[in-house]
């Protein structure tokens, strides 16, 4: 899937060209966007990143505008995951990582020195790449532990649940075993259990570090209509290798790619001009296979 | 090649979430605050003498961090006084083990001279002046039963351990049980066990029979903390390696082992601890002996042994000895564990 070939681009563009117009709002989806600088959305500016010495990702200056959906792609090892973590302070966790530049949510840093990132990531949510359901929790548990560890209160529990793995696609699946253990679940399952638990807390962002590289066709359609229909309502940030996922999915596209040095973006634009008249020809090269 | 960093002008990485120096500056300025509060309150109220100061200080200082943090709102508030709660109890814990140790070098240096180290008590009496003699039999006797302890426990163990964890043979079970039941053992017990089996037969007091007596008592923590750590391996990786083709000892072996090495020293390091101050089992097995043994089937030496003779005699020259070898003791554990915690590091960095 990483490497469409010369028939799946002809899908790609048929998708550009019929889907986002019925999934999208398209008055929000506008190139002037990405230059907004404000009050809203999450922006960075010139953001580096560093693994001790190995600097990994380089001078990166992104919008993302409020309720839309960004893709980010680009070949393996150019940085997108490293970016995306920069995005709600997960990169420090890793020792000897550093960074530099900013990263501004709402017009403000979050690495400023007042504040707290606990609360940051609250409101900036995040799925990884391999699913990770608490073990020693059951599935519902598991759906409200965001609400648990941050002793958010609230009523309607079940209610919250049943929202939640809707929302996720997982609902019909799990309704009657809820309180069998998260690990009991299939790959997928655990993947879509892991979005139905960020999405619990309500988070204003939401980051996803290839989401669908687990599911099958079925569910993967189930996520991208989530991640559509969460839109409305939230920014996202996706990392896909998927190139029709990044096209069904993304109102904004950016380009990233490591040539020899740290990864760099190359290109971020309406995700209907990167597929379809990119300015870089690197781009056009790897949205249309060529490499990477 | 030419690369992004040709492009653009490259920053200086930074770590803003690394807070150190900020939050020094503010700790140091709280805990003067706290340190003034508590002073007032020590020399103002019953509550006197050193012992009140620190009360004073373990109750002042959450005080004065909450006053300040409430302004960033309850959580960071909550977060920092719990910090503070535990800087104070660290410092309560922390008092006992500083005096511990000063008292000991304080009364144990007088007994140094360099040929303390280098010498026995072969032609000195332990009353005689503290210019001559020293002990060197006991630190050698303590080391050589340390080290053939080791040697027979930590492989014996850890083999204890992969049989629990990995083999899960059918005596597992009972093999578990009986290592947590031996670690309850007291440690007079280990050293009865071996005088009646080894010392009574095997020509009397001797390092062998101490060294036993030792291991007894190691192996039961060697084993279960190594079974500790083996279960902490995730399954995953030995997964990996069956699917490679390897066998069950090639996994234990080179995929396994290696991922707990760190553990694994850990283990030792506890069963080291477990034994290297102990006297008890060394009283009925390696006795003691005034010069730098050279033979393993006579009795030895030891640190514990050495202080505890020394102790009993009443004489003031005596009794600094005693001091001087619970110095020693306190040094050769200290540089044992350094050792150990060396190679675990390297261990792990690989
Ligand atoms: N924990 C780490 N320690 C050291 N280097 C790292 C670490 N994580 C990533 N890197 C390096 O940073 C660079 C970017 O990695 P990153 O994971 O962000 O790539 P990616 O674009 O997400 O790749 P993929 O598509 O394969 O997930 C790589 O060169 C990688 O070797
Ligand atoms: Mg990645």
């Amino acid at each position: 899937m990483d490497t469409p070939n010369l028939e799946t681009k002809e899908v790609i563009n048929s998708n550009i060209q019929m889907e986002p117009t019925v999934m999208n709002d398209t008055t929000r989806r506008n190139a002037d966007n990405l230059e907004a600088k404000g009050e809203s959305g999450l922006e960075t500016r010139g953001v580096h990143a560093w693994f001790d010495k190995h600097h990994a990702l380089a001078d990166v200056s992104l919008h993302f505008p409020e309720n839309t959906v960004t893709g980010l792609i680009g070949p393996s090892g150019c940085g997108k995951s490293t970016f995306l973590r920069l995005l709600n302070r997960m990169h420090e966790f890793i020792p000897k990582a550093a960074m530099a530049g900013q990263v501004l949510f709402e017009g403000n840093d979050i690495y400023a020195d007042d504040v707290n990132a606990i609360d940051m990531r609250r409101r900036i949510g995040m799925v990884f790449q391999k699913p990770n359901p608490f073990p020693a929790m059951n599935i519902g548990e598991n759906v409200v532990a965001g609400l648990k560890l941050s002793k958010i209160k609230s009523d309607n529990k079940d209610e919250v649940i049943e929202d939640c793995l809707t929302r996720a696609g997982l609902w019909n699946e799990v309704k009657d075993r809820l309180k069998s253990p998260g690990g009991s679940l299939s790959g997928g399952q655990q993947q879509r259990l892991c979005i139905a638990r960020s999405l619990a807390l309500k988070p204003d962002v939401l980051l996803l570090d290839e989401p669908c590289s687990a599911l099958d066709p079925g569910s993967t359609l189930r996520v991208e209509e989530t991640i559509v229909q969460l839109s409305e309502s939230m920014t996202i940030v996706i990392v896909t290798h998927n190139m029709q996922q990044a096209a069904r999915v993304s109102d904004y596209c950016a380009f990233f790619l490591s040539d020899g040095g740290p990864g760099h973006l190359v290109e971020a634009d309406l995700t209907t001009s990167i597929f379809s008249n990119p300015k870089d020809t690197r781009t056009a090269d790897y949205v249309q296979g060529r490499f990477g | 090649m030419t690369t992004i960093l040709d492009a653009v002008e490259v920053p200086t990485p930074k770590r803003p979430w690394n807070k150190k120096r900020q939050t020094f500056i503010r700790s140091a300025i709280l805990m003067s605050i706290s340190l003034v509060f508590s002073w007032l309150l020590s020399s103002t109220t019953e509550l006197g003498g050193v012992l009140g100061f620190y009360l004073g200080l373990a109750v002042c200082l959450p005080v004065v961090v909450l006053i300040e943090s409430i302004r960033h709102g309850r959580n960071v508030a909550i977060d920092r006084v719990a910090s503070s709660v535990i800087l104070a109890m660290f410092g309560v814990v922390v008092i006992p083990w500083i005096s511990i140790v000063t008292t000991v070098y304080q009364k144990g240096s007088k007994a140094f001279y360099w040929g303390y180290l280098t010498t026995d008590m072969r032609f000195t009496a332990s009353g005689e002046s503290l210019e001559f003699g020293g002990a060197l039999h006991a630190i050698v006797g303590t080391l050589v039963m340390v080290l053939i302890a080791s040697l027979i426990s930590v492989p014996l163990g850890i083999t204890a351990a992969i049989y629990i964890v990995e083999i899960k043979g059918r005596f597992a079970s009972s093999v578990r049980f009986f290592t947590q039941a031996m670690s309850g053992v007291p440690s007079i017990v280990a050293g009865l066990f071996i005088y009646s089996t080894i010392c009574i037969f095997f020509g009397g007091f001797s390092a062998w029979a101490g060294a036993l007596a030792y291991t007894i008592l190691m192996l039961p923590t060697v084993a279960r903390t190594s079974e500790e750590v083996l279960k902490l391996v995730p399954d995953e990786l030995r997964a990996a390696s069956y699917a490679l083709g390897a066998s069950q000892a090639r996994t234990v072996f080179q995929v396994v082992l290696p991922t707990i090495a760190t553990g694994l020293v850990t283990s030792a390091i506890l069963g080291i601890a477990r034994v290297a101050g102990e006297t008890a089992p060394l009283l009925l097995t390696a006795s003691y002996f005034v010069a730098t043994s050279r033979n393993l089937n006579e009795p030895i030496a030891s640190l514990p042994i050495y202080i505890f003779s020394n102790l009993g005699l009443g004489d003031a020259n005596a009794t600094t000895r005693a001091w001087g070898g619970s110095l020693v003791l306190l040094i050769v554990v200290f540089v044992l564990f350094s050792v150990a915690r060396g190679l675990s590091a390297r261990l792990s960095r690989k």
